[in-house]
């Protein structure tokens, strides 16, 4: 019998996981996909809220403060990319001024430092590609840029790293409420078979309302939110340096214009409700909106410098907060729903909050052997020559450049596939190493990632795959059907 | 991190690098390094499996990995060092005097730096992906550009898929459109979004006609569907703004898109060391030596435009071997003056290389080269020296696929009154 | 009659005007060498192609080998020689121009190799 059963490996589940291992508990992560972080947590803004947002005294307002104000330390504990380069909330007419000086009072009320409205002289100064129509913008100099992959990623390896266990490939197909002698517990029926824990975190992102709805009469809804991005050639990633948002206006909730993490250039996201919560895919429409909007608030969108574009939805629920606590009619059974935006901001906020809830329903003494703290993988692209050169000296392999856009070396490839919930797929090497995440977009060197996983993994080329299930990248030997 | 001094460094073991390293050893240059990051010689052409190689510089029709050959034998003969495997993570300039400093790492010799009085870029180029054309629907696997592709196919003897819609009909979308054939797969259609193809002629007869594989014309790509695998595409016709049409879309089930819709040359590096670029190619904007606004750099093969024909890119590069090892050699008077000559190209024509002329080193004859931006026929291509008419060529068809050229005389230059230290523009247009 | 036909001879792809009696090619125009006229004469009597592709190689750096026909094959024979050359195995070092196989399918003409794999490790 587990302690706790998380379902849903995202940025929330892997949060979740790793402030458990900081007590005696055993802890299981189950996940749908082939790896950590393949829902929304791998497709959204990367942004680090400042908190301003949010209605005051909501679930989003706390954790997002509380999650702003751990991010900086946290990312050095667990080396992963972060920035604090500060958001403006573009306005463009005098007419709604009053809706950014809200703003401002909201984030005020909210608890959000340093907020101010900068005049367009100044702006024009701190971000020279503003467009014509720009009149002020709200300052929040706590806003941030995040990887979303690197956050997550190093939640779950620091929590596997301390005894919380990962099963991949796994996917919750029923929950029943079974009782035995110390109380209440759950069997959980899974694509990999039953497990049973006396308590279940929910963290299952669109499909949260799904598992709810399985041990709870008090039905509850998520609606996927599609939000489509346009991702740009770090060439024009020096265009912006903070994150740009847009007020919205009579036209609508507007889009996001910012650098990323990485020293690209993003753009979006759009918001669509979608019926398939599988809908992931992008719509020439939901594009075109991305770049007409783009063009509201920089002078010039470079939409020659695209090299990317991508969709996400988010678990939206009905009521707008998020939904964190015990479901009313199933003890034990712990929602952690409706995690859509400022969720990567509050993650680690939400992660503390759920296990201080967990402590409450069933108290477990502290981990004496916690280490908090994980290395990453080097990154031979950010190191300096000094650095290079000592990497190469301890392993030759990071100097086989594999992906030359991004600048990896196979020494970060094979890093990535022999650490801790190490990489399987191609996608799970992009997303730890940046491997195939440049201008070619692994046209280059997506034959020798497949390569080194297999010889990695003992596996033939034709058995690895881009993200899982079927997705292969080999069908077969040639003249096989001549 | 150690540091060794060489006359000439070679970026790119290619058939342009390999070609320009023979010939600056032909010119009588002695110390040459080639950095190629592949393990082997040859570069792209070592997947180009098909023959139509070498008809100018041999005479005969060759494959890729035979014409490759026959330049890396040249380089074995002049025993010219190369270092495979080896990536240049920088270049820049040394402060303190003319030379380049080049940043390099390989297994063997770990991160180094490279004191070079030139450096010949000829990287070569990488092809537009799927994220630059902006194709909507899903992000599954089976969509490769018709390089990755090719390689699969013909150097790993490994099939990408079984039904395949290639979008674009560049070259390589068009070989491997055969190819995939050949080896078993069915292509079902090649869309382009163009009113022409971007290939070669030939290459449509042999690839698709041979095959029965249709050509689309003004066509794109307006959905991609499937989680895991491609399962299947939808095609639209486009209006002359190349936005898709409504109601023109259809379906094609297939398990594989390949992407061949043209390509770029991979200047990083060369932004790295301030050379000038030219918008139009994305290559470096060069001189009538090959000679970058950098002196001493000198830029050939893919990197400076992309070419049809490889046996063109011999020649260029050839030429940009010579040039800098003339230049170590001190007989390169150009780099600080400026240049006579200024190309324009109006009418049609979208740029030209090289794009200016110091006449003290003009060759006797200078062959420029270039391509049109539309499809022409029964038209000339004329070139004018400020007002006056130089030449008129009359031409049956041009194309955007191929590359066109003109042959400067430089007695018909001078004869027009181009002088050292004069000022012209050379007008190349169609009438 | 008049017939349309791009050469294929050499990447410039002359377009040629050939103008037949019956089956017999009498005047092509349109060709920059007498490649052109040699070609469409071909094309429309007896058409043939060079085939490119590879074969499995055993103990090579590569598991494969480039080949190609020494000479043209008829056009209609080029998926019969793929399918001689699904059953060829070599045996690595591989040179250019080694005969890999003899008068495939039946045309007469032989497979040589057109890619150097050497032997591996």
């Amino acid at each position: 019998m587990l302690d706790v059963l998380i379902v849903g490996a995202g940025v929330t589940g892997c949060a979740v996981a790793r402030e458990l291992a900081k007590t005696k508990r055993t802890v299981k992560v189950v996940e749908r996909a082939s790896d950590v972080c393949e829902g929304t947590s791998k497709a959204n803004s990367g942004i680090v809220h400042s908190g301003y947002d949010a209605k005051p005294g909501t679930m989003k307002a706390k954790m997002n403060l509380e999650g702003n104000r751990m991010m900086e330390q946290l990312s050095k504990d667990l080396d992963f990319p972060y920035k604090k380069n500060g958001s403006l909330i573009l306005c463009f007419a005098e007419e709604d001024r009053p809706a950014l000086q809200e703003l401002l009072e909201r984030g005020e009320k909210n608890g959000v430092e340093g907020l101010r409205i900068v005049e367009r002289e100044e702006l024009i100064q701190m971000e020279p590609a503003l467009s014509d129509q720009v009149v002020a913008a709200l300052y929040a100099p706590t806003g941030g840029i995040v990887c979303p992959f690197g956050l997550t990623i190093a939640l779950a390896e620091n929590a596997a790293d301390n005894g919380v266990q990962f099963q991949f490939n796994t996917e919750v197909t029923k929950i029943e409420k079974a009782e035995d002698a110390q109380g209440t517990y759950y069997k959980v029926e899974t694509s990999k078979g039953l497990e049973e824990a006396r308590i279940v975190v929910n963290a299952a992102g669109v499909y949260a309302d799904k598992l709810h709805n399985m041990v709870s009469n008090k039905k509850m809804e998520i609606i996927a939110r599609k939000g489509e991005y346009m991702l740009m050639d770090k060439e024009v990633g020096g265009m912006v340096s903070r994150t740009l948002f847009q007020l919205p206006t009579k036209m609508g909730k507007g889009i996001l214009v910012t650098p990323t993490v990485h020293g690209n250039l993003l753009t979006g996201p759009t918001a669509t409700d979608v019926e398939d919560k599988e809908a992931v895919n992008t719509t020439q429409d939901g594009l075109g909106e991305v770049l007409a909007k783009a063009g509201l608030s920089v002078k010039q969108v470079p939409s020659r410098q695209v090299i990317t574009s991508f969709s996400g939805l988010r678990a939206h629920e009905v009521g707008n907060d998020f939904i964190i606590g015990e479901a009313e009619d199933a003890k034990g059974f712990i929602d952690v729903a409706g995690i859509e935006s400022p969720g990567l901001t509050s993650a680690p906020a939400i992660g503390v909050y759920v296990a201080e809830l967990i402590q409450g329903i069933a108290p477990a003494e502290a981990n004496p052997t916690f280490n908090g703290k994980r290395k990453g993988i080097p990154h031979m692209a950010d190191a300096t020559a000094e650095e290079r050169a000592a990497l190469i000296k301890e392993d030759p392999a990071y100097a086989q450049v594999v992906c030359r856009c991004e600048l990896v070396t196979e020494g970060e490839i094979v890093n990535s596939i022999r650490r801790t919930l190490g990489a399987t797929t191609l996608d799970g090497v992009k997303r730890r190493t940046r491997a195939g995440m440049g201008r070619c977009q692994a046209g280059f060197c997506s034959p020798k990632t497949v390569a080194i996983l297999a010889r990695e993994l003992g596996k033939d080329e034709a058995e690895i795959t881009k993200c899982g299930g079927d997705s292969i990248f080999l069908v077969g030997k040639d003249k096989e059907n001549v | 991190m150690s540091e060794k001094n060489i006359d000439l460094v070679i970026i790119g073991g290619g058939p342009a690098g390999l070609a320009a390293a023979s010939a600056a050893r032909e010119a009588g240059l002695q110390d040459i390094l080639i950095l190629e990051r592949d393990n082997k010689l040859g570069g792209i052409l070592n997947q180009c499996i098909h023959n139509g190689f070498g008809l100018h510089t041999f005479k005969e029709e060759l494959t890729g990995p035979e014409y490759a050959h026959r330049y890396i034998e040249k380089v074995l003969e002049q025993d010219i060092p190369y270092a495979l495997n080896t990536m240049v993570v920088d270049i820049s300039k040394d402060p303190n005097s003319d030379d380049k400093l080049v940043m390099a790492m390989n297994k063997e010799d770990g991160l180094f730096t490279v004191r070079a009085k030139a450096v010949v870029l000829a990287m070569g180029c990488r092809e537009r992906s799927r994220g630059a054309l902006n194709i909507p629907g899903y992000r599954p696997a089976g969509i490769y550009s018709a390089g990755t592709a090719q390689h699969y196919v013909n150097i790993e003897g490994r099939m990408p898929g079984k039904e395949v819609v290639i979008l674009g009909s560049g070259d390589i979308g068009l070989i491997m459109a055969r190819r995939m054939t050949l080896e078993g797969a069915k292509v079902k259609v090649v869309a382009e979004l163009m009113p022409y193809s971007g290939g070669l002629k030939r290459n449509i007869v042999q690839c698709l006609d041979d095959f029965g594989i249709p050509l689309k014309l003004s066509h794109t790509v307006v959905d991609i569907k499937g989680k895991e695998r491609v399962e299947g595409v939808t095609i639209a016709e486009v209006g002359p703004d190349r936005k898709p049409i409504p109601g023109t879309e259809e379906f094609y089930s297939c398990d594989t898109l390949l992407l061949s819709c043209g390509l770029i040359p991979e200047n990083e590096l060369s932004r790295q060391l301030g050379v000038q670029m030219n918008p139009v190619t994305s290559g470096p904007s060069v001189d009538e030596r090959l000679q970058t606004n950098v002196p001493g750099v000198f830029a050939c093969g893919n990197v400076l435009h992309v070419h049809d024909l490889v046996d063109y890119v011999s020649g260029e590069a050839a030429m940009a071997g010579k040039n800098a090892a003339a230049y170590i050699a001190g007989g390169c008077k150009n780099s600080s003056e400026a240049p006579e000559v200024e190309i324009k190209t109006e009418g049609g024509v979208r740029y030209s290389v090289p794009s200016t002329i110091h006449m003290e080193d003009m060759p006797d004859t200078l062959t420029v080269r270039f391509r049109v931006g539309d499809v022409y026929r029964d038209k000339n291509l004329v070139v004018y020296v400020d007002d006056t008419q130089l030449s008129k060529m009359p031409k049956r068809v041009m194309a955007p696929g191929e590359m066109e050229q003109v042959i400067l005389v430089k007695k018909k230059l001078e004869e027009a009154g181009v002088t050292k230290g004069s000022k012209h523009s050379l007008r190349i247009t169609i009438e | 009659m008049i017939k349309e036909l791009t050469c294929i001879r050499c990447p410039i792809g002359c377009s040629l005007q050939v103008e037949m009696n019956g089956d017999e090619v009498v005047n092509v125009t349109g060709n920059n060498c007498p490649r052109g006229a040699e070609y469409a004469r071909k094309e429309l009597t007896a058409p043939s192609r060079i085939v490119t592709s590879t074969v499995r190689t055993i103990g090579g750096e590569r598991d494969v080998v480039a080949v190609k026909t020494a000479t043209d094959v008829p056009k209609g024979a080029m998926m019969d020689v793929i399918r001689a050359l699904k059953e060829v195995e070599v045996q690595a070092p591989v040179h250019i121009g080694d005969v890999v196989l003899s008068d495939v399918a039946g045309t007469g003409v032989d497979i040589v190799a057109t890619a150097e794999n050497n032997r591996r490790g």
